[in-house]
């Protein structure tokens, strides 16, 4: 069957005649195997519109994902300061009144989750990085891919027109329950809801087109040797993030056009019969609690596809930087594949105080407990990788270690939240509020930037400047640690979340003023790191120290290409050949300590393979 | 040809650093499901649609229970209108045989009728309303109405997408445009897209008279 191929007994022994760095597939047989491949029909653009704007180019429309979800994410971040402000300081600052706050913090929790974190990572890396990392020329579908960007960029436009709207943009919490979304007396109840509702459905709309494009793509599209199981993490845990968001955007969509339709047609879908100043409304029969589980059969699926393309870019931080392979590569596929299915199984942990059923709460109350047994191999696994591997303390991996410090904090208090019997009295305090920015907030977008700090050498060619990397890591790591670790105190005591303001009340004791106060001004400086940090990636762009190729001298393909940074088509005249999986780091016998993904066994001589 | 994962459990289970099974990854040509893309795309939206309709047919069954639910009468003409939406999913099994023995001049025709008898499902979906509509059943009188307008229009919705592509496909039929192989596939394609339409529009008017 293969005896075309000197390398069967690859690991066993190497027999060849040369070591040599030459990385392109060059040998007869390569070339034979090459033309089996039918070659990709790619899209040519001709004019600066074809190539910037409406652009059929995965990396390009990476990138237009990257930057519209960053500004939008900034909108949210300036949003959180004004919130802060009035947290802390609510006799000094009068600009925002408490309609004011429950827009600001709808638009707040809405943007961040959605038009923010799930962009940039499905949107934005996993254009980015899919077909560069499987060895693919583009996506399966570019035009398609082309109209889901737009799709998300119409969206957000959507979304942001709200604030121009008379009465302004919902303020009915990120979660949008109804019936008080769209009564009367909830900030935006009757045009910012539904340009909230149109925003979503468009984000779905287009989200489905990019995921299913995703998906096949990493499916159908690899190249030749890169099996599943030698995809590098990051793509695993894309692309089960794309197969979780396919399965749970339907909920949100269902749940927004009955709402929409509630609101602007008067249907009681979700709308029970009410008594509104003394008036009957025309609504009746209509079940709040079945919106609720509707969005959260979104709306936790939702954190995991935030958490694992996290999960799974920062596992290839940790092996890069630590020059080690992952520890337990299959065990981390199989959690990824794991904590994907259990995510569907667990929506109901955010309404034990709906009124359920005690044994209903009890079985969500066991998934979600269960649940955080192959996290925690995850974190195990991170923590084995670094363990005796050669750590280079760059700014990558100083975000890899931040995320999963910060990572674990999260989830051990998600572990008090997720017993019934604990959450019902933490339950709308700001201890859920810690936990979930500590779990879904920091962690996630420490990974994002220590992916930045990674990649960015590839999108640009250049180097982000160190000093002012290391100065936004600590103050953006121990800054954010000074927010939401005293908001877990907060919690305790009983401050309620989502409240404009304290007053005096009487049962809440006078510290926690000052800590309110303190954590405004730890925001201001976080926020402010924020913006050293975009000022470096812009001045990187020509001021930056040259990178050169594979700068980071990685295993995984996206590094391998002919061109830094790569150009239209990713690879050279042809696909790279895959010989091995994506942690050949370190290797005993080899003589440098990374083995390329494409490098044939027997370019590497006396190699071991070593096993995992 | 590389041996083919025979399911989820065997692919996970592999282990690429064995040296039998690095032989066998170096010569995985990439793909992991023999179809097309564009099959797998398909296949893709069908999935997405499923679980958006079975979402709604999950609030239907809850709603249901409360105790405002009013039973509409179904129009006769919705009978009609299934026999219609049959005869064309039929027909596009029947077109896809043929497309297979390249007998492209009744393919021609046969998928004229089906785009036409498309419409006269949906004109037909239309008159229903009106009927309705004449007799005091609106959108927003009773639950059941809302969920049967809502039904309807989605189901119409997905039919107007599927109708966008027989257009393309018949386009290039006619203008002779692409390969026998694309427009086979093409056909085949928006045949299994018609057969989903008829079952969802199946279990949807099942669930609507037996409610």
């Amino acid at each position: 069957m293969s005896e075309d191929f000197p390398e069967r007994n690859f690991g066993i022994e190497a027999k060849s005649s040369a070591v040599s760095d030459n990385r392109h597939d060059s040998s007869k047989e390569e070339n034979q195997i090459e033309s089996e491949i039918p070659e990709q029909d790619l899209y040519h653009p001709k004019s600066f519109l074809t190539k910037w704007i409406f652009c059929q180019d995965a990396k390009v429309i990476g990138v237009q994902y990257s930057i519209t979800a960053i500004a939008i994410g900034l909108l949210a971040l300036v949003l959180s300061w004004l919130m802060r402000l009035q947290l802390g300081f609510p006799d000094v600052f009068s600009f925002l009144g408490p309609a004011g706050y429950y827009q600001f913090m709808t638009m707040h929790g809405m943007i961040m989750v959605v038009y923010f974190l799930t962009a940039l990572f499905l949107g934005g890396f996993g254009n980015f990085l899919i077909p560069l990392m499987v060895g693919s020329r583009d996506m399966v579908f570019p035009y398609l891919n082309m109209i889901s960007f737009w799709m998300y960029f119409i969206a957000v436009l959507v979304l942001v027109s709200s604030f121009f709207v008379p009465g302004g943009p919902t303020g009915a919490g990120w979660t949008l329950y109804p019936p008080q979304a769209i009564t009367s007396g909830t900030p935006g109840s009757d045009g910012g809801i539904i340009l909230m509702l149109l925003s979503l459905s468009l984000f779905v709309i287009g989200f489905t087109m990019g995921g299913l494009n995703y998906i096949i793509t990493i499916l159908q599209a690899r190249t030749r040797g890169m099996t599943l199981m030698r995809m590098p993490l990051t793509i695993w845990g894309i692309f089960v993030a794309t197969v979780l968001a396919m399965l749970a955007f339907p909920a949100l969509i269902v749940s927004c056009i009955m709402m929409t339709l509630d609101s602007l047609l008067g249907t009681s879908f979700f709308m029970p019969a009410m008594v509104q100043l003394g008036e009957h409304l025309k609504y009746g029969g209509g079940s709040p609690i079945l919106f609720q589980h509707l969005f959260w059969f979104f709306g936790h699926p939702e954190v995991y596809i935030v958490a694992l393309p996290a999960f799974g870019i920062v596992s290839d931080l940790i092996s890069v930087h630590a020059r080690k392979n992952i520890f337990g590569y299959r065990m981390m596929v199989w959690a990824i594949v794991i904590i994907g299915a259990l995510s569907f199984f667990v929506w109901a942990h955010h309404m034990y105080v709906s009124g359920m059923n005690p044994w209903f709460g009890f079985f969500f109350a066991t998934t979600t407990l269960i649940i955080a047994v192959p996290t925690a191999l995850k974190v195990y696994n991170w923590v084995l990788t670094l363990w005796r591997g050669n750590i280079r303390l760059n700014i990558p991996m100083l975000f890899s270690l931040g995320f999963i410090i910060t990572f674990v904090n999260g989830g051990i208090t998600g572990l008090f939240l997720g017993n019934v019997i604990v959450d019902v009295p933490l339950s709308d305090t700001y201890f859920v509020v810690a936990h979930f920015h500590m779990v879904m907030g920091i962690a996630p977008i420490l990974v994002i930037f220590g992916a930045i700090y990674h990649w960015y050498p590839l999108i640009t060619g250049r180097f982000l400047n160190e000093a002012m990397g290391k100065f936004h890591f600590w103050v953006t790591f121990l800054g954010s640690y000074s927010i939401y670790f005293p908001m877990h105190y907060l919690g305790f005591i009983g401050v309620p979340r989502r409240y404009y303001e304290m007053y005096n009340s009487p049962y809440i004791s006078t510290s926690a003023e000052g800590l309110n106060q303190f954590i405004t001004v730890a925001a201001l400086v976080v926020g402010f790191a924020q913006i050293i940090f975009l000022y470096n990636i812009i001045s990187s762009i020509r001021l930056g120290k040259i990178a050169g190729r594979n700068p980071w001298q990685a295993c995984s393909l996206e590094w391998q290409t002919e061109h830094v940074p790569p150009q239209h088509g990713n690879f050279g005249k042809n696909l790279p050949v895959v010989y091995r999986w994506a942690y050949d780091y370190s290797v005993p016998g080899a003589k440098e300590d990374f083995i390329p993904q494409n490098v044939s066994p027997s370019e590497v001589l006396g190699a071991k393979v070593e096993k995992t | 040809m590389t041996k083919k994962e025979n399911n989820l459990f065997d692919l996970l289970a592999e282990k690429p650093w064995d040296p039998e099974q690095v032989v066998q990854d170096n010569l995985h040509d990439g793909k992991t499901i023999n179809l097309t893309n564009a099959h797998l795309g398909l296949r893709g939206i069908i999935t997405v649609s499923i679980i958006f309709f079975s979402l709604f047919i999950v609030t239907y069954a809850d709603r249901m229970l409360l105790h405002d639910w009013q039973k509409m009468p179904e129009p006769k003409l919705l009978w009609f209108n299934t026999f219609v939406l049959f005869l064309s999913s039929i027909l596009f099994h029947l077109t896809k045989n043929k497309s297979d023995l390249q007998g492209f001049k009744i393919v021609k025709n046969l998928l004229l009728i089906i785009g036409f008898l498309s419409i006269v499902f949906f004109i037909g979906q239309l008159i229903a309303w009106q009927q309705l509509v004449e007799q005091g059943y609106f959108f927003t009188s009773n639950i059941a109405n809302s969920y049967f307008y809502l039904f309807t229009s989605l189901h119409v919705l997905h039919l107007f997408g599927g109708l966008f592509f027989l257009k393309k496909v018949t386009q290039r039929l006619y203008a002779n445009s692409a390969g026998i192989l694309s427009i086979q596939s093409g056909i085949k394609l928006c045949g299994i897209y018609w057969h989903f339409l008829f079952l969802v529009w199946l279990v949807l008017f099942g669930l609507m008279i037996n409610s």
